[in-house]
C-alpha cells in the first residue's frame, strides 16, 4: 500500500485542484450571468430608448439627468450614492445618463464607447455600473480597451460584435450627440446633474444634496 | 516514475533517525509551499478564463499586470502554466519524500526553471509595467522559498 501512497497523494491533489477550479469557475460564471441578467425591465427600457439611456419608471414624477465622464473621479464617487438614491426613491425617480467624456482623461472616450457598445446589446446600465465600480482599476491601465472587453465578456455580451461596435461610427456619433446636448445645456464639468431640468449647483453634488433636490421636486408636484 | 529505494536500507546507511527523517521534512515543506502556489495560480487561471480580471480586489496595479500582454501566451493564461509547474513541483516533492530515484533531480530542475521565470516576471512588473500584482508577488515569494530549500538542502537529501 505504501508503495502507491505518493501516487494516491498526487492524484488526490490533482482531483481536488481540478474540482475546486471547476467549482470556482462555475460560481463566477453564475455571478456574471446574474449581473448580466439584473434589472431586466430597466435594460429593456434603456434599449427601447432611441435618444437616451433611461433607468426607472417612465412615468416617474422626478427625472434625474447625469452628464458623466466614466474616468472622472467625482463621477465615480457619485455613482454609488446615486444608485442608492435610485433604490430609495423607487418608482418616483427615473435616471437618464448622457456621456460627457473629457479628452484630458486618457480612457474616458473609450469607456463611453464601451458603454454605448454594451448598450447596443441591451446592457448599457450593467456596463455603466461596472465601469464606475472598476474606475480605479482601468483608469491607469495602459490597455484599458482589453479590460473593457473582459467586462463585456463578464456581462455575457457577444464579444465579436462588441469589438465592432466600439469602433463603429454609430457609437461615436452617439457619444458626440450626448456631448453636444450637454454643451447646449451649459454643461462644463462632470458630473453635472439636473433634477427635473434644474441644474444642481456643485455644492449639492453629494448624496444629501441630491436627495434634497429630489424631495424638493417631489414637493412641487401637485397632489392628485 | 523510477522505483523507490528501500527506506530501511537508507536508514541503516544514514545511521540516525534525524538524517533519515530530514528528506521527508524538507520535501513535505516543499510540497506544502507548492500547494500554496498551486492554489494561487489556479485562482488566477480561473479569474482569467472566466473573464474576471475585473475582480482583483479593486487594485489598479493588479489589473495592469493581469490585463497586460505579458499575462498570456496566445490565449493561454501564464497562470495556467504556473499551476502546472506548481503541480509538478508538488508531485516531485512527494515522490522525493518517498525516496523515488531522480525525483529530486526533476524537483531541482523545475524549481530552478520557475525561479528564472519568476525573475523575468518581476523584471516585467518593475520595469515594463511599473506595477506589481500581489498574487504574482505571493507566487514569487513561494518560488524564492522553494529555491531557498533547494540551495540550503544538501545534495544527498
Amino acid at each position: 500500500m505504501k508503495r502507491y501512497l505518493p501516487f494516491i497523494i498526487v492524484a488526490a491533489v490533482a482531483l481536488l485542484t481540478v474540482g475546486a477550479a471547476a467549482m470556482l469557475y462555475n460560481s463566477k460564471r453564475k455571478s456574471s450571468s446574474a449581473l448580466a441578467a439584473s434589472s431586466p425591465a430597466q435594460t429593456e427600457e434603456s434599449s427601447k430608448s432611441a435618444t437616451a439611456h433611461v433607468r426607472g419608471a417612465a412615468d416617474a414624477p422626478v427625472t434625474l439627468e447625469e452628464f458623466g465622464d466614466f474616468q472622472c473621479p467625482p463621477c465615480g464617487q457619485m455613482a454609488g450614492p446615486l444608485r442608492q438614491i435610485e433604490k430609495e426613491y423607487g418608482k418616483k425617480l427615473r435616471v437618464i445618463f448622457y456621456n460627457f467624456p473629457f479628452d484630458i482623461h486618457q480612457h474616458a472616450r473609450a469607456a463611453a464607447y464601451a458603454a454605448e457598445a454594451a448598450g447596443l446589446q441591451g446592457h448599457f446600465w450593467e456596463m455603466h455600473d461596472l465601469l464606475y465600480r472598476e474606475q480605479a482599476a482601468w483608469s491607469n491601465a495602459p490597455d484599458a480597451e482589453r479590460l473593457f472587453e473582459s467586462y463585456a465578456t463578464m456581462l455575457g455580451l457577444d464579444i465579436g460584435r462588441f469589438r465592432q461596435d466600439v469602433q463603429s461610427e454609430a457609437v461615436k456619433q452617439r457619444v458626440t450627440a450626448d456631448q453636444q446636448l450637454g454643451a447646449s445645456r451649459g454643461v462644463k464639468n462632470t458630473p453635472t446633474i439636473f433634477v427635473n431640468k434644474h441644474q444642481l449647483p456643485p455644492t449639492s453634488l453629494g448624496g444629501s444634496g441630491v436627495r434634497q433636490a429630489i424631495d424638493h421636486a417631489l414637493a412641487q408636484i401637485p397632489q392628485r | 516514475m523510477p522505483s523507490p529505494k528501500s527506506r530501511s536500507d537508507k536508514r541503516q546507511s544514514s545511521g540516525t533517525w534525524t538524517a533519515s527523517r530530514a528528506p521527508v521534512i524538507v520535501y513535505t515543506i516543499a510540497a506544502v509551499l507548492a500547494l500554496a502556489g498551486l492554489a494561487d495560480a489556479t485562482y488566477l487561471t480561473v479569474q482569467s478564463l472566466s473573464g474576471e480580471t475585473a475582480v482583483c480586489g479593486g487594485s489598479a496595479d493588479c489589473f495592469r499586470v493581469l490585463g497586460s500582454a505579458y499575462a498570456k501566451i496566445g490565449s493561454l493564461p501564464v497562470s495556467a502554466i504556473g499551476a502546472l509547474a506548481y503541480f509538478g513541483v508538488f508531485s516531485f516533492a512527494i515522490f522525493a519524500a518517498f525516496r523515488y530515484a531522480r525525483a529530486r533531480t526533476f524537483f531541482v530542475a523545475l524549481v530552478c526553471a520557475m525561479f528564472l521565470v519568476t525573475l523575468w516576471f518581476l523584471f516585467v512588473q518593475a520595469f515594463l509595467l511599473h506595477a506589481f500584482c500581489r498574487f504574482c508577488l505571493f507566487s514569487a515569494a513561494i518560488v524564492f522559498l522553494l529555491m531557498g530549500l533547494v540551495v540550503a538542502t544538501p545534495q544527498r537529501v
